[in-house]
């Protein structure tokens, strides 16, 4: 019987209005790589899909991203979304991704994301800072 | 009221008896009057044009309410919201722009399409674009029945709302399926599958899409590809043409690289003899571009295809192995539906349920995801697994295996970004902001071309593995979308579709 630490489990999920996938495929094999078991919920996933799909995978982290240009306004939907389940309070939320539409960073858009409860936005793209939020997580040990 | 437009493809055909090439751009805006400034930019551009009025993705996805939502609140909207707009806004901003010498497509990328149908044709416009297969699997999670049965609808509601003497024109998206890295028989086969669909189901004028991938040799064979078996497997009286798209992938991060590219799909549609072309706007990497981004790539792109020579020769290709490939996968799937009583709709539904038609990357549930593909030394888009598909699979690069790791996915998501970056460099050593000027000067100077076309970088290992956690700069490692290059982080891939923002 050995102890190993396990990354933190992450569901990767689009938002409602974005059809982009290659972000999430890319996504998923960097998680990966870097040892978090990892779901994948897909391009435009409702709200309905996405609670479904915490209570199902049970992540520890849910990672939304977006390309569209809508990800700050669907980002938020989300985010406020799960923020009023209850028994998914314990799982952290960032948003990434390029999240306007004129592919400016809005401070005010980013503000109302983390005041709504989002632990995390990588408004900059940035796989690097989400590496680095990740690896600042508490891993758990667990029986292997 | 302006007389009717004569058809999209009418006027497609009769560009192209004057031996031009009809450029295309992927735009749409929210507001009505900045989407009718953007036709009229479109209408008086130095090319042969059609226009588009690219439709937001809420409206996309079946919300029309969000859309209406969004435009109530000041938001500003990645696409025109047809629906949500009333009919006479919709009528009022193509007043004395759409006519006679100016057809207009509406772009969508909805796997319902009913309701877009209905508002389009309601405001007297004839085109569109999508497919059943193609505006289902890779933009979303709609099941391929219902998309199957919906865009069946839509065809007979085109053809129903649009009687004659008008002529309803469907494109289909099947030839640009994920954007980048699928291979071109797959992209060929559906796009003349979805041509088979509109058919059966009323239509009677279609354009075959086939977007530009990573090879120029490849790129030609599929395009002579798609029109042989268009020839081979459409009604002789089906008015069709060939519709190519710039490289729907990765972008090159700089002015000049991605003029280079646009210019370099420019020059394939001349020499593989497609007669329209939906263009890409370097800024479109970064952000929806403005409309005079767009008239200034339609020009750059119509200025690269008049001084392209047409080479007869070049129109002359042998029996190539995009086309055995293709006609492999357009056969496995008319046989599923032979006997059955039932369309090519259902004997898609079942090829992909079957894994006969399986694309790479793909996350729909209706997918089988058990294809990859990578590109070879040579540039070419190939499979390293074939899953069920009824072709076999090549050889994965050496020292690789069947599937890449994130950094090589990367790479090969970046290779034509980096090819025509690295093209542009050469070409302008001092600075690329020169280069994309000398690039465009061609429109009223000398028609010849700036640089070499660029071509593949020998490698014998195309993909190069790499550690993905320690890359911060170098191929691979910038964003792959060129938003923000100095930026390590590579969150967000790209904008390699047509939604809007998009374009897929």
């Amino acid at each position: 019987m050995a102890l190993a630490p396990a990354r933190p489990a992450v569901l990767v999920t689009g938002t409602a209005s974005d059809s982009h996938t290659w972000n999430l495929v890319l996504l998923q094999l960097f998680l990966e790589e870097l040892g978090h078991p990892v779901s994948n919920l897909g391009a435009c996933v409702t709200h309905e899909l996405l609670v479904d799909g915490c209570r199902r995978h049970r992540p520890e982290v849910v990672v939304i991203g977006s390309v569209n240009g809508h990800g700050y306004r669907d980002g938020l939907a989300a985010v406020t979304l799960l923020r009023a389940e209850p028994d998914l309070a314990g799982m952290r939320v960032v948003v990434g991704g390029k999240l306007g539409v004129d592919g400016v960073r809005s401070l005010q858009d980013r503000g109302r994301l983390l005041a709504a409860g989002c632990d995390a936005v990588f408004d900059d793209g940035s796989l690097t800072a989400l590496r680095e939020f990740l690896a600042a997580l508490p891993a758990r040990v667990v029986t292997a | 009221m302006t007389a009717p437009a004569p058809s999209l493809g009418r006027y497609v055909a009769a560009a192209a008896a004057a031996g031009g090439l009809v450029v295309q751009p992927r735009m749409g805006f929210g507001d009505p009057r900045h989407m009718r400034a953007g036709l009229v930019g479109t209408r008086d551009a130095a090319a042969v044009t059609v226009g588009t009025v690219t439709i937001d993705s809420y409206t996309r996805v079946g919300d029309p309410a969000g859309a209406r939502r969004a435009l109530a609140e000041g938001g500003a909207l990645n696409g025109y919201p047809i629906v949500s707009h009333p009919a006479a806004v919709t009528r009022s901003l193509l007043r004395g722009v759409h006519g006679p010498g100016f057809p207009v497509q509406v772009r969508h990328g909805s796997s319902h399409p009913e309701a877009i149908i209905r508002a389009l044709t309601a405001v007297g416009l004839d085109a569109t674009e999508g497919g059943p297969v193609s505006y289902c699997l890779p933009y979303g999670r709609t099941p391929l029945r219902a998309s199957v049965d919906a865009w069946a609808r839509g065809c007979e509601l085109l053809a129903e709302l649009a009687p004659p003497p008008r002529v309803p024109h469907l494109e289909t998206f099947g030839g640009c399926l994920l954007g980048q890295l699928c291979p071109p028989g797959l992209l060929v086969a559906v796009s003349l599958l979805e041509a088979l669909f509109f058919v059966e189901h009323g239509i009677r004028e279609v354009s075959l899409s086939y977007a530009q991938q990573t090879s120029p040799e490849q790129d030609r064979e599929a395009v002579a590809a798609l029109r042989r078996l268009a020839a081979e497997f459409l009604p002789p009286d089906v008015h069709r043409h060939i519709v190519l798209y710039t490289y729907m992938g990765v972008f090159p991060s700089s002015a000049a690289g991605a003029d280079l590219l646009l210019r370099a799909s420019a020059r394939l549609a001349v020499r593989s003899g497609a007669q329209r072309l939906i263009v890409k706007t370097p800024a479109e990497a970064h952000r929806i571009p403005t409309v005079a981004e767009n008239v200034r790539a339609l020009e750059s792109a119509a200025a690269a295809a008049e001084a392209e020579v047409r080479s007869p020769a070049d129109r002359l290709e042998p029996d190539s192995e995009v086309y055995a490939q293709a006609r492999t996968f357009v056969e496995a799937v008319l046989e599923l539906g032979t006997g059955t009583g039932t369309g090519i709709g259902e004997a898609l539904r079942s090829a992909f349920a079957r894994g006969y038609l399986d694309v790479p990357y793909c996350l729909h549930p209706d997918n089988a995801g058990r294809s990859r593909s990578f590109i070879d030394d040579r540039g070419r888009l190939r499979w390293s697994r074939t899953g069920a598909m009824p072709v076999a699979p090549d050889l994965a690069p050496a020292g690789t295996t069947a599937d890449l790791t994130s950094s090589q996915l990367l790479a090969a998501l970046h290779t034509m970004a980096r090819r025509f970056d690295l093209a542009a460099e050469a070409a302008a050593p001092t600075g690329t902001a020169g280069s994309a000027r000398a690039a465009h000067r061609t429109r009223s100077g000398a028609p010849t071309r700036p640089t070499a076309p660029p071509r593949p970088t020998p490698s014998p290992r195309p993909i190069a593995p790499t550690r993905p956690t320690t890359r911060t700069s170098g191929p691979g490692a910038g964003s792959p979308a060129g938003v923000r290059p100095p930026l390590p982080g590579v969150f967000t891939p790209s904008r390699t579709t047509d939604d809007g923002s998009r374009d897929a």
